[in-house]
């Protein structure tokens, strides 16, 4: 085999013996009829007389049941059908997604009444549609089956009357509200209306992950203890020094729709946004960049410090590692290149380097350009030392009461037992909270909260942009808004609602305006011009010098970070959000300590150059568990080598090691990091700059999704999935990848005939509609929004950690992450894979009972009820789309509790009454022993024809989106009538000739996903046009052989 | 042994032939018939004035069999043509609109002409009577007949290679050739091997088509909470189905009304006046006091304002079931194909109490959906389909066939399962 330029694992890009062993096999495990050699046929555990009995058993049994009586069903109507509700018809409502500070506008389609899916709101020009990961998931969570039913008091039920006596008796001043972030205008004033009943009372804001130092550093530059906005959009340079904006960073959403207007490429204007990223841990954004350097955590000061004084012209002084110092010089003059089409950010919470960061964009005039300062964002408000002050206050015992929203400092502050032992000494604690969190378990009155699906409110993310909450179901538990509790105890004889709605209606013009505003669920500020903001350098000369000054780091440095699905653990009770695999480490489950793969070499033993050794890492799940010891405080967790990590960094994700009182899925997945931040002034950091790691010599096993979905045998070899060049290749000619495919496709009639002379079969007739996708995969930053949307529209079924370990997960829609070059950084192409929809479909040839055929749509149908589960269609798929059920995970079958032993206690949960009311009743639940895989959301198409049927006219694209589609925060995923030339799935294809493949175009299955290649903004033109070329050798040796 | 194989297989071949003629033929009668019933039959009866005239003689009546045809294919422009016998008939019928036949070939009206012509006018004794009851009969004795015949051959033919096994025998010995002693019948593998595979072959049939009917409920008709007579309601007055049925030209479900709907105007209709009813058994039903039943469940109390909340829903007995598996969805069919409710629902402006018309089998919807044309032309979401508009122009796809739901892809597995 030869090497190829993309690899997927170590194994692949060297071609070890484990590696090629397993992608023989499809499926991982042993099949379970096959014995041993030695033992008789009957001794084998299901011998042929048994088969025989078993059928013989089953027909009577059939028989029998059929002889029986049908049962009567009931059919009941409403008694007093709600005029607007249509059985069998979704409503789509406007409400907004809150959790903590964020805040995004959706859609919550409510389907006979109940909320079935989440999706982006298009009229909020903030978010335009889109949406995260975390978004969609977000449904689940008000079917959670761990939340909080009814109002305690010591953790015996109580009614609502009965806890409103008692706090109000027992209430004594002064009194502390902690909250995360509050976004809510009207929520301020209830609060604000409380603290003036209860004088000498405060609010506290506390973020879990806080950006204090923005904050503070905006506070010293610009007067102003605000975020500004940021318009990544008005950007030809980005430089970013470690924050994750498109995956973590304070409004992913957001900033990745505006990333990718800079990202997406006219095939005739070729011009891109160049975006350089400096960090010490790989992470989403650092992958999508287009030139990517690393530091050592402890250097960031050092990295910022050089890059202003290189804007300035001086020079990156005070860099020693020559590749680091070049990069920086490289940044600092593509920025004064760009000087008012530049931005800079930074991700640490260190107060100095933000305050240095400001001055480089100072320097480079993005005030007013992009970074505004007439719209501040208020997603995150929160500053570590009122906190921390606040806990100096309980345990001095100075704090009477204590009301607790949203935040969860049991949980996430990082001298969590210092704010438990504060707490006990206050007398009396309130925790609204939905679920039974660290905290809330602390407290003695627990009133849970709504869910955000059945709430009402408002949001003002940014200056001025409002976003509104409207119930989408009716409680499901005996909840309260807190809002109600806190205007209750203030003597406000209104409950929220009516306060809110006086609030709104004063603003708005009165019934209509607010009526108008709910039904959209936004309301825009008219398009104002960007501002800047004066800007106070005094602060900056000390900052600069404080950064000189730092503390240098130890041997190993330890990164806290945040999962794009759990976030600081908000996303850890979500089964979807846990089966997740993050885009970068390809992980559920779990969290683990990231390692380079030259600290592997050094403390794991494992070279990854080393074929064997390779292998024995990656290709058995259990991973080689690390002990992480910081001031005395250490935990256990497994080791994963990735490639793209500072060699003497180590990262932990933040957000694992819950308690068990928050659902079956954070039982036993993952440990606690947060003991790991410091105080560090007036801001936590989340960085560790000295830290012993050992290796224990025990393993654990991690449910690592990269090695699954191969295959690589003599009939069907692997070769190279992935196209990508830099800009300047492009530009150089524009057609190489068009050019490529000719080559490979010319004995075959070449692009054009290739459809028609390529087979023996002839070619078929789509007349009317042919469904197609494209996937632009330099807009795709790989966010994993696409793949929770699919969970939740398609009733993908959870499987849980074993089952994923067994290679069994479930997605229809996975991310492929594709490495290239260096092993140390290499570049990073995410690619979503889903049914490819072939119109020479291998899987439809196999099928001995015609249950996956073709549609004259262009659509690879798959019937459950016809399959019976041979396997065979998976086996033949070139892309490894297609999933088998192996256990009924879902609870499809007729039979009861036949899952117990079988699949684990998460799977089990999924299957309960409240949790299955997620399910979405236009899709088939499917139960084991079926394949099943992506059906292009056959049931939206449907929809849409139907719709545009019944209005007599022809479907246009803004009929339908399907799942994915709907939930890319950028637009990556295009879909829709490839027949119909105005539809623009034609225009995009029409419009992009020279960056469009197919994937395995060479097999002749006539994919109806067409990609676009990954075009990095990067120089180095001619390094990889040499290597494209090695590639088509390769391929015409394939083909004499 | 020879003569024995070819007598049999004549045999086999033979009884073959002569049943598959057999329905053969009773299939291509029913044409004229099938088509009244599942288009006509919901307005109009042979012999009796419904919503519609009374059908025997309509070729008499008619001046021109074209303006015949164009009427029934489109009663609506052939009203605005201004003919004295149209628009006589129409004001007669208190300007009831007929349906829209737009896709009947001239070919089908015939057979559906042809049909009426057979049946014959009420009163006219058994003897020439070929009501389509008794024309069932008749093909049922026809069957007979033959089974009959073929028993009485199948005997025959035992007979004979019995006495032919015989008389070999008989030959031998006579011949001096040393002969086997002849097996009896009964203990004959050839015989016993024969009525093996005849019964496996009967008993297979019989099994297969008892495990197709599992789990199907054709003519089901479970009592209800409350004797609703349709009959009643959108028969005898009328009632627009859509009026209670709201959502059958939005959505999946037609839906049953709820109470609401009821009491929409059974607040004001408290007693039945109407011609009696009688239930299966044959016994009166008190109308008045299922009136009351409903009041029951609405909570309401007559002569006071009735309170809507107070309301429970009535726990109706489901008749149509459709396996999980499959997506139907109403406004499909009434809506975009401007399908009858009838159609598959049966008479149901003559049922008192519904049951359960077709067996709403995967074969009934796609032999449906094999001959059932779409609005290709009327509806604008056909307009993509230009190569099928040229070809229908070109003469290329026959026209009178027109596009069928399975041309455009009606019969592929996802349309309905997914």
């Amino acid at each position: 085999m030869e090497q190829k330029k993309h690899w997927q694992s170590f194994g692949e890009l060297n071609q070890s013996e484990a590696y090629n062993k397993d992608v023989k096999d499809e499926f991982k495990e042993e099949l379970p009829f096959v014995s041993e050699e030695s033992a008789s046929f009957l001794g084998t555990k299901a011998p042929r007389r048994d088969f025989l009995k078993y059928l013989g058993f089953s027909t009577a049994a059939a028989a029998v049941a059929a002889s029986c009586e049908m049962p009567v069903k009931k059919a009941i109507p409403f008694a007093n059908k709600p005029e607007d509700i249509v059985p069998g018809i979704s409503k789509y409502y406007a409400t907004t997604y809150v959790q903590d500070g964020d805040v995004v506008s959706v859609l919550a389609k409510v389907r006979d009444g109940r909320p079935i899916k989440i999706e982006g709101n298009d009229l909020s020009p903030l978010t335009k549609g889109g949406t995260s990961a975390r978004v969609q998931a977000s449904v689940l969570d008000l079917y959670d089956t761990a939340r909080l039913r009814f109002p305690t008091i010591e953790g015996k039920e109580v009614t609502f009357e009965a806890i409103d006596k008692a706090v109000a008796s027992s209430l004594s001043g002064p009194v502390v509200i902690v909250t995360s972030t509050i976004t809510s205008p009207s929520t301020k004033e209830a609060i604000s209306q409380f603290l003036a009943k209860y004088p000498g009372s405060r609010h506290v804001t506390y973020d879990a992950i806080s950006y204090s130092g923005i904050l503070l550093a905006n506070e010293a530059t610009y007067g102003k203890k605000a975020i500004p906005s940021y318009h990544f959009e008005n950007a030809k340079a980005i430089v970013s020094i470690g924050a994750d904006f498109l995956g973590t960073w304070l409004s992913p959403i957001e900033f990745a729709k505006q990333y990718a207007t800079g990202k997406k490429l006219d095939e005739k204007n070729p011009e891109m946004s160049k975006h350089i990223h400096f960090e010490s841990v790989a992470s989403l954004t650092g992958s999508n960049a287009d030139e990517k350097y690393l530091h050592r955590p402890s250097e960031t000061g050092a990295v910022v410090a050089a890059l202003l004084s290189a804007v300035n012209g001086q020079g990156a002084a005070g860099i020693s590692d020559a590749k680091l110092k070049a990069g920086i010089e490289k940044a600092a003059k593509m920025l004064a290149a760009n000087k008012g089409a530049a931005l800079v950010v930074a991700g640490s919470n260190d107060v100095n380097v933000q305050i240095a960061v400001n001055a480089i964009n100072e320097a480079i005039g993005a005030g007013g350009k992009t970074i505004d300062w007439s719209a501040t964002s208020n997603i995150r408000q929160g500053v570590d030392a009122d906190f921390a002050k606040l806990v100096e206050d309980m345990n001095a015992g100075s704090v009477g009461s204590l009301f607790i929203h949203g935040a969860n400092p049991a949980y996430s502050w990082f001298d969590a037992d210092k704010f438990k032992a504060a707490l006990k000494k206050v007398k009396t604690t309130v925790s609204f909270n939905s679920k039974l969190d660290e905290t809330a378990e602390l407290c003695k009155f627990v009133i849970p909260d709504h869910n955000y699906l059945e709430s009402w409110g408002d949001a003002e993310a940014t200056t001025g942009h409002y976003s509104f909450l409207q119930p989408t179901i009716y409680p499901l538990f005996k909840t309260r808004q807190w809002q109600d509790s806190l205007l209750k105890w203030a003597g406000n004889p209104s409950d929220y609602l009516a306060f809110l709605k006086t609030f709104w209606s004063a603003k708005l013009g009165g019934e209509s305006g607010w009526n108008k505003a709910l039904q959209d669920g936004v309301l825009n500020p008219s398009a104002g011009t960007l501002a800047s903001a004066s800007f106070n350098s005094s602060a900056v000369a000390n900052a600069v010098t404080a950064l000189g000054s730092g503390k240098k780091g130890g041997k190993i440095e330890l990164v806290l970070y945040e999962k794009i699905g759990i976030g600081a653990g908000q996303g850890a009770a979500n089964p979807w959000l846990q089966e997740l695999p993050d885009p970068v480490t390809r992980a559920t489950w779990d969290n683990y300590v990231i390692v380079s793969p030259a600290l592997a070499k050094t403390l794991l033993d494992i070279d990854l150059n080393n074929g064997g050794q390779a292998d024995s890492y990656e290709v058995n799940p259990p991973k080689k568990v690390v002990k992480v010891t910081v001031n005395g405080k250490s935990v256990e967790l497994p080791a994963l080598i990735i490639p793209g990590t500072h060699p003497d960094t180590i990262a932990i994700a933040v957000g694992y090691g819950r308690s068990e009182k928050l659902g079956k899925s954070v039982v036993g997945t993952g440990k606690n990091a947060f003991p790991f931040a410091t105080l560090s002034g007036a801001s936590v950091s989340f960085v560790n700059t000295d830290v012993t790691i050992v290796s224990t010599g025990e393993k654990y096993p991690v449910a690592l999704t990269q090695t699954h979905s191969r295959y690589d045998t003599e009939q069907g070899n692997r070769t190279e999935v992935m196209k990508e060049l830099t800009l300047a290749a492009y530009k150089e000619n524009p057609t190489e990848i068009r050019d490529e495919r000719e080559a490979e496709l010319k004995p075959y009639g070449g692009l054009e005939k290739f459809e028609s002379q390529g087979t023996i079969y002839p070619v078929y007739d789509r007349p009317g509609i042919k469904w197609g996708m494209s996937v632009d995969l330099n807009t795709c930053t790989g966010c994993a929004a696409c793949v929770v949307a699919c969970n939740a529209e398609n009733n993908v079924s959870v499987v849980g950690k074993p089952e994923v370990l067994r290679g069994h997960e479930m997605h229809w829609l996975r991310i492929d992450r594709y490495f290239s070059g260096d092993m140390d950084n290499p570049n990073v192409v995410f690619q979503p894979l889903m049914c490819q929809h072939c119109d020479n479909a291998p899987c439809e040839n196999v099928c001995p009972v015609a249950a996956t055929n073709h549609s004259s749509e262009g659509l690879n149908q798959m019937t459950y009820n016809r399959c019976i589960g041979t396997r065979y269609c998976a086996n033949n798929c070139p892309y490894k789309v297609r999933r088998f059920n192996w256990a009924d995970y879902t609870g499809a079958d007729s039979f009861p509790n036949n899952q117990e032993g079988i699949v684990n206690d998460v799977v089990l949960d999924m299957n309960d009454d409240l949790t299955r009311m997620v399910l979405n009743p236009d899709v088939t639940v499917r139960s084991r022993g079926v394949i099943e895989k992506c059906s292009f959301c056959v049931q939206r198409l449907q929809e849409a024809k139907l719709k545009a049927k019944k209005e007599s006219r022809p479907m246009v694209d803004s009929d339908l989106k399907v799942a994915c589609q709907q939930a890319c925060p950028t637009n990556a995923i295009n879909f829709g009538n490839a027949n119909d030339k105005q539809s623009s799935i034609s225009k995009t294809r029409k419009e992009n000739p020279n960056r469009q493949f197919y994937v395995l175009e060479q097999l002749h299955v006539l994919p109806n996903v067409t990609y676009m290649a990954k075009v990095r903004n990067a120089d180095e033109a001619h390094e990889a046009g040499k290597e494209k070329k090695g590639a088509e050798k390769k391929e015409e040796k394939k083909e004499h052989a | 042994m020879i003569s024995f194989r070819r007598l049999a297989k004549t045999c086999l071949t033979g009884t073959i032939l002569s049943l598959s003629l057999l329905l053969g033929t009773s299939a291509n009668a029913q044409d004229g018939k099938t088509l009244f019933q599942t288009n006509c039959a919901s307005c109009h009866a042979v012999n009796k004035k419904m919503t519609g005239p009374a059908l025997a003689g309509v070729e008499d009546r008619w001046p021109d069999k074209t303006k015949l045809h164009a009427w029934i294919k489109n009663s609506a422009a052939f009203l605005k043509t201004g003919d004295a016998y149209a628009n006589n008939l129409y004001n007669e019928y208190n300007k009831t609109a007929m349906n829209l036949f737009p896709n009947f070939t001239d070919k089908e009206i015939d057979a559906i002409l042809g049909y009426i012509k057979t049946v014959p006018a009420p009163g006219t004794g058994p003897a020439t009577a070929a009501n389509p009851a008794d024309a069932k009969g008749q093909e049922g004795d026809n069957t007979l007949l033959f089974g009959i015949l073929t028993l009485i051959l199948a005997v025959v033919a035992l007979t004979l290679l019995q006495v032919n096994a015989n008389l070999k025998k008989l030959a031998d010995d006579r011949e001096g050739h040393p002969s086997v002693e002849p097996v009896p019948f009964w203990k004959n593998k050839s015989y016993i091997a024969l009525v093996t595979v005849i019964l496996f072959v009967i008993g297979g049939y019989w099994t297969s088509v008892g495990a197709m009917g599992l789990g199907r409920s054709k003519d089901y008709q479970p009592e209800q909470p409350i004797y609703y007579s349709h009959k009643v309601h959108a028969g005898v007055n009328q009632i627009n189905c859509q009026y209670c049925h709201v959502g059958v030209y939005q959505g999946k479900q037609a839906t049953i009304p709820s109470v609401n709907i009821c009491m929409n105007c059974h607040m004001a209709i408290n007693e039945y006046k109407g011609e009696k009813i009688y239930n299966e058994e044959g016994q009166e039903v008190n109308a008045t006091a299922e009136i009351k039943k409903l009041y029951k469940y609405a909570g309401f109390e007559e002569g006071k304002p009735w309170d809507a909340s107070k309301a429970k829903p009535v726990e109706w007995a489901r008749i149509h079931n459709l396996p999980d598996h499959v997506y139907f969805n109403h406004s499909q069919h009434v809506k975009a194909g401007q399908v009858a409710c009838q159609t598959c629902h049966g008479e149901i402006q003559k049922m008192d109490e519904v049951k359960q018309f077709t067996d709403l089998s995967m074969g009934w919807c796609i032999n449906c959906h094999r001959t059932t044309q779409v609005q290709f032309k009327d509806n604008g979401f056909y307009s993509i389909y230009e190569k099928y508009h040229q070809d229908l122009k070109s003469g290329k796809l026959d026209s009178t066939k027109g596009i069928t739901v399975a041309k455009i892809g009606g019969t592929e597995c996802q349309k309905c399962h997914y």
